[in-house]
């Protein structure tokens, strides 16, 4: 079993390419002799009969492939491939968007106020476009877009109305049993800083510390 | 050094109005450019979110910022919230609901049960199902680790929509193409955290950066049970659940 085995790969390994090699030739080029140097079998048109049809061909093809390769390129954009299988100027089109919420850093650098009563309250996790809504053309230039007071009747039930889904540690109430019909900012003065006791109430509608 | 009244005007209106600080950040947010954030690297960057399902109380804040911010299409949605409901006696089958993807929250319901909020945005999978069958190239995992869109590419066949295993893709009517949260690409690379994080009221949602050492993540991952959806698909999802129930799918 292993002397046939052996054989097998010997003859699969070394010789049978070189053979089936020189059968092909053999078979195209039936005229091909190497050692016979008379005008018959050295002339090139004996070993390629009618060479000019290959070379038509071989044109056309090179001359495709010189179209494709041009309308490729203007296909397919410049950054195709800078980092992957896709377009690399994606991320700057996908950059290019403008920010509509300015961020809690923006807000606090003007107010500081704010920030400093939130500093100890229960809301102070709370960042400020969570309630005030985008900002981000008011941090621009402010007085070209004021924003609007949210009705706390309206704002503190979006969190804090009660439901069985919530965690049981986060504070809700049933807010018609709670407080009926009032709205939530009369007995919570200060929403930055909620519970009573804790408050004062707010001194301005708006009005960022200026220096 | 060569200035209009005009932009002279601007400027020290800017940082009159401002302090020094905020305008040199604010200057920084508009100007949409990647140069404009000189020290933002690609390859220094790796996203992940954090989801607290313990501090989640659906309040649908993160699907209004989310579509305020990115001009998503009604009725669409890059980020939700989903609402479960396990009877006691069918853990395997959970009752799911999200009128209009929690964007007005949810309406109480008294049930004899568990019950709790599952925020869900794009897995951003590091190796994504629907990167694979884009035809086109033209949705890709950033070098960063954001799934995007090219939109300019995308000729909207919907394959990336059916392969996302967690259904976060959808097709803009307007633009025929496919879109999905690109983890606020235009703010993350400003130095900004995504709009769903900057609105959640209970920082139940945190943007984290897995290459950066000093990233909080490290230890939140270190001391928390933390999940991903799907894990048995080995998308590498990631967006990181804390407090995951396994009936979540």
């Amino acid at each position: 079993m292993t002397q046939r085995l052996r054989n097998v790969t010997q003859v699969s390994g070394r010789q049978k390419p070189i053979k089936s090699l020189r059968i092909l030739f053999r078979l195209h080029f039936p005229d091909w002799r190497p050692d016979c140097i008379c005008p018959r079998h050295t002339h090139m048109s004996s070993r390629f009969k009618n060479a000019e049809h290959l070379i038509r061909v071989a044109l056309v093809f090179v001359g495709g492939l010189i179209v494709f390769v041009i309308i490729r390129g203007m296909i397919v954009p410049k950054t195709f491939g800078q980092y992957g299988h896709y377009r690399g100027d994606a991320l700057k089109d996908i950059e290019a968007r403008t920010p509509l919420y300015a961020g809690r850093e923006v807000c606090e650098a003007c107010h500081q106020e704010v920030a400093d009563l939130k500093k100890t309250g229960k809301h102070r996790g709370v960042g400020c476009e969570a309630c005030h809504g985008p900002l981000g053309k008011h941090a621009q230039d402010p007085p070209a877009m004021v924003p609007v007071r949210p009705d706390s009747k309206a704002l503190c039930v979006k969190c804090h109305e009660a439901n069985s889904a919530k965690p049981r540690g986060f504070p809700q109430v049933i807010s018609k049993e709670h407080a009926g019909d009032l709205a939530c900012a009369t007995c919570h003065l200060q929403p930055h800083k909620p519970k009573i006791g804790d408050d004062t109430p707010p001194k301005s509608a708006g009005g960022a510390s200026k220096k | 050094m060569s200035s209009t009244r005009r932009e002279f005007l601007t400027k020290a209106s800017e940082y009159i109005l401002l302090t020094g600080a905020a305008a040199a950040a604010w200057e920084y947010v508009v100007s949409g450019k990647a140069e404009a954030a000189p020290n933002y690297k690609t390859t220094e960057h790796w996203w992940a979110m954090i989801i607290d399902i313990e501090k989640c109380i659906g309040c649908g804040n993160c699907v209004r910022a989310c579509s305020v911010e990115n001009d998503v299409p009604e009725g669409y949605f890059r980020t939700w919230v989903e609402r479960y409901f396990i009877a006691d006696w069918k853990s395997e089958n959970p009752v799911v609901d999200s009128p209009d993807g929690a964007k007005e929250g949810f309406p109480d319901v008294q049930r004899e049960g568990k019950s709790f909020f599952v925020p869900k945005l794009c897995n951003h999978c590091a190796d994504s199902p629907c990167v694979q069958v884009c035809p086109v190239g033209a949705t890709f995992v950033s070098p960063d680790g954001v799934v995007l869109v090219d939109q300019s590419y995308c000729v909207g066949c919907r394959y990336c929509i059916q392969a996302c295993p967690y259904g976060c893709r959808f097709l803009n009517p307007e633009t025929n193409t496919a879109q999905k949260c690109t983890l606020c690409y235009h703010r993350i690379t400003k130095g900004l955290t995504t709009a769903c994080c900057e609105a959640c009221p209970t920082a139940a949602r945190q943007l984290a950066d897995l290459k950066n050492p000093k990233d909080p993540i490290h230890e939140f991952l270190k001391t928390h049970s933390v999940q991903v959806l799907k894990p048995q698909m080995a998308t590498g999802s990631k967006v990181f659940y804390n407090g995951l129930d396994g009936s979540v799918r």
